[in-house]
């Protein structure tokens, strides 16, 4: 599994090169907006996080997918990272979401807006995740429980928007639209350097913790066939699948 | 001529989590003779049989079981074997018969099959009581009865003599006992009665097979040291 | 009859429909449980809210959440019964489709949220609604029964994963509350325009359809990972 280390540090180089790029750009190129000034700005942050997390949590359920399919840990493990670094990415966004609407329209929350609202679920019920692993000893039972939660919640993710954007007018800044977007070309531009910054945050990340978890094991398991079964102590009771 | 085998175990693995609880278990039982597997609490005795019943799965060996692959055939042992574990497997709430109608319904039995086997361990007269007002013999007989309901060929019996009283005993002799016609894999922490039930003897010590063989050639040592 | 055929799909879900709303009038104890919560939420509301009658929005806003607060008393009792008494061995060892007991359990608990809006909402009529009820009826009735569906639903997968873990009457809640809150928006987004005097009659297609729509994926996809539940 050592899969996980090879090409980490070209990604690792190529994510730190998109993010300077995106914060340059940020910075110096893309317009100031007319209504709210240089806090706009914190757009080509939340929004790729958000757009991140969301697909994050969408890709934890396909590899949960594919827990179920061939029951092989490693599937297991990988939605585990992909589900918990999109958590990570999810607390971003809410957070930098409370920053943006404190500094723009006066308040932390608001509650007419749909994607405010969808986003929020979806929070909480992928912060049931590793409650739910966590309450399950049985490490099999374990893996293949939060694959099943992880398929569902996966599927939840595009249902949820849909229901809670019927729900009336919204007073979140549309920023895609059908027609491909409403941005004028230079935002367009940071925002797509910004998203693509974002995503590959999230891959490099991901791939580091597979790396140190995969290492982890491949110890552990040399360790035990060299020097006997007591040589290592079992694991605690843990979330995390290993 | 080669005997049909009822169950061929070779190599099974099973394991929790990063514990190996069955390693590299093997063993033939050939149809209509009954194993007896003896170890100490824990050493994988009833895993062993929760996975001949298709409840729990082999992470590794080649498992047939009547002929069947498992566990990918699990779906076609299922009619075909009777486990009777720890638990009694009936609705406290719900009347002898009531547990029986609803087990014979699922296994795709009549109703006369069910008087058949209340009858045969002289629960017909309390087999309208909710099964809670009923003592533990008779809860054990009524499970005898889940057991044996639809016929299995193969009969899988966890300690199957536990709060039974002699006459009790022998009511149920004829159903799971040595004559009753099924393979029986039967677990008992009484070796001696095991021993003499069997024609095969496993002995499990840490999840390996510690011993394999005929009653008649096993020494009071070896069992000894099962349960030292 | 000729013995030993396995039983049919259809044959097993009422098998154990049956057992389950035996065990249920045998014991009743969940179903007047659901009922009493409920009533006992209308007089909290009442005083919450300082008000004699409410309608609207509001008044379905109150409605749902006190279905809600009963309904997750009968996800938790789910399967008490298979937990405390051998757990679901005696039926994996039959030779059945695994996927049935999905269906029974969600049929159960239906008929439970049945029995218990019959008795809720027209105490609800009487004693927090402005409005009356008799006209919005129909439409009324269609909204609580594709919210029923959802509950069902959600309620038993969810059930299900929470048998097996050590916090069982927490995890049900926690998992179940977000992934329903699309069909309660639904819900208390379609009855809303019926409670107010003189409102429409008939629930905003919008809502039906999302509700349905959400019934429809749900069911699918429960039904789909249902097995991987069950087995071992």
């Amino acid at each position: 599994m050592s899969v996980y280390g090879r090409g980490l540090r070209g990604l690792a180089i190529a994510t730190v090169l998109t993010i300077t790029a995106a914060f340059a750009l940020v910075f110096f190129y893309a317009p100031l907006d007319a209504d709210q000034g240089f806090v706009q700005k914190i757009f080509y942050v939340h929004v790729p996080m958000a757009i991140t997390a969301l697909c994050g949590f969408v890709f934890g359920g396909v590899l949960g997918a594919m827990y179920l399919r061939t029951g092989e840990r490693k599937w297991d493990i990988r939605s585990y990272v992909a589900i918990h670094m999109a958590l990570i990415f999810g607390v971003g966004t809410l957070i930098t979401g409370g920053i943006w609407a404190k500094a723009s329209w006066g308040h932390w929350w608001i509650w007419s807006d749909p994607t405010l609202t969808s986003f929020l679920i979806v929070m909480l019920l992928f912060a049931t995740y590793q409650p739910l692993r966590f309450s399950i000893e049985d490490p099999e039972r374990q893996s293949r429980y939060a694959s099943v939660f992880a398929v569902v919640a996966g599927a939840f993710v595009p249902l949820n928007f849909i229901a809670v954007r019927a729900a009336q007018a919204y007073v979140h800044p549309r920023v895609l639209t059908l027609a491909g977007g409403n941005l004028p070309g230079p935002m367009r531009l940071t925002f797509v350097i910004a998203l693509a910054g974002m995503g590959l945050l999230y891959v490099t990340l991901w791939k580091y913790e597979m790396a140190a978890k995969a290492t982890r094991m491949q110890v552990r398991a040399l360790r035990r066939a060299l020097l006997g079964e007591d040589s290592v102590a079992p694991l605690k009771r843990s979330a995390a699948p290993s | 001529m080669d005997q049909p085998q009822a169950i061929e175990l070779r190599g099974l693995v099973r394991r929790f989590g990063e514990r190996t609880v069955l390693r590299e278990v093997s063993v033939s039982v050939p149809t209509g003779a009954t194993l007896a597997v003896l170890g100490r609490n824990g050493a994988g005795k009833s895993t062993l049989l929760r996975i001949l019943a298709t409840l729990l799965r082999p992470h590794a060996g080649d498992i047939r079981v009547l002929g069947e692959e498992l566990p990918r055939r699990g779906f076609a042992v299922r009619g075909r074997v009777g486990f009777l574990g720890h638990e009694p497997l009936l609705y406290r709430d719900l009347s002898g018969r009531e547990n029986l109608g609803y087990q014979a319904r699922l296994h795709g039995m009549t109703s006369t099959r069910v008087e058949e086997v209340l009858d045969a361990v002289g629960m017909r007269e309390r087999a309208d009581e909710p099964v809670r007002l009923l003592s533990r013999g008779m809860v054990q007989r009524l499970a005898v009865c889940r057991v044996v309901l639809h016929r299995p060929g193969l009969l899988l019996l966890d300690e199957p003599l536990a709060n039974l009283d002699p006459a009790a005993t022998e009511l149920v002799a004829p159903l799971i006992g040595r004559g009753c016609g099924a393979t029986r894999i039967l677990t008992s922490h009484d070796p001696r009665a095991a021993l003499a039930e069997a024609d095969l003897v496993l002995g499990l010590e840490g999840g390996r097979a510690a011993f394999l063989t005929e009653p008649s050639r096993v020494d009071s040592d070896s069992v000894a040291r099962l349960y030292a | 009859m000729r013995e030993n055929r396995a039983p049919g799909t259809w044959q097993t879900v009422v098998t154990v429909l049956r057992k389950d709303l035996l065990l249920e009038l045998r014991g009743l104890e969940t179903v007047p449980a659901m009922v009493l919560l409920a009533l006992t939420t209308l007089v909290v509301f009442h005083f919450g809210l300082g008000r004699d009658t409410i309608d609207g929005q509001l008044a379905a806003g109150v409605l749902t959440v006190t279905l809600l607060f009963a309904a997750m008393l009968g996800i938790n009792r789910l399967f008490v019964a298979e937990r405390e008494q051998g757990g679901f061995d005696a039926f994996l060892l039959a030779p059945v489709d695994r996927s049935t007991l999905l269906v029974a359990k969600a049929l159960a608990l239906f008929a439970f949220l049945v029995v218990l809006e019959v008795i809720a909402v027209p105490a609800f009529g009487l004693l927090l609604l402005g409005p009356p009820l008799g006209r919005v009826l129909p439409g009324l009735v269609a909204m609580l029964v594709l919210g029923d569906v959802a509950l069902a639903v959600i309620g038993t997968l969810v059930s299900a994963i929470a048998v097996h873990t050590r916090a069982r009457d927490l995890i049900g809640p926690i998992i179940g509350l977000p992934l329903l809150l699309p069909a309660l928006i639904g819900m208390a987004r379609g009855v809303g325009p019926l409670l107010v005097a003189h409102g429409s009659s008939w629930p905003p297609g919008k809502w039906v359809l999302i509700l349905a729509l959400y019934d429809v994926v749900f069911a699918l996809l429960s039904y789909a990972v249902f097995d991987f539940l069950l087995e071992d």
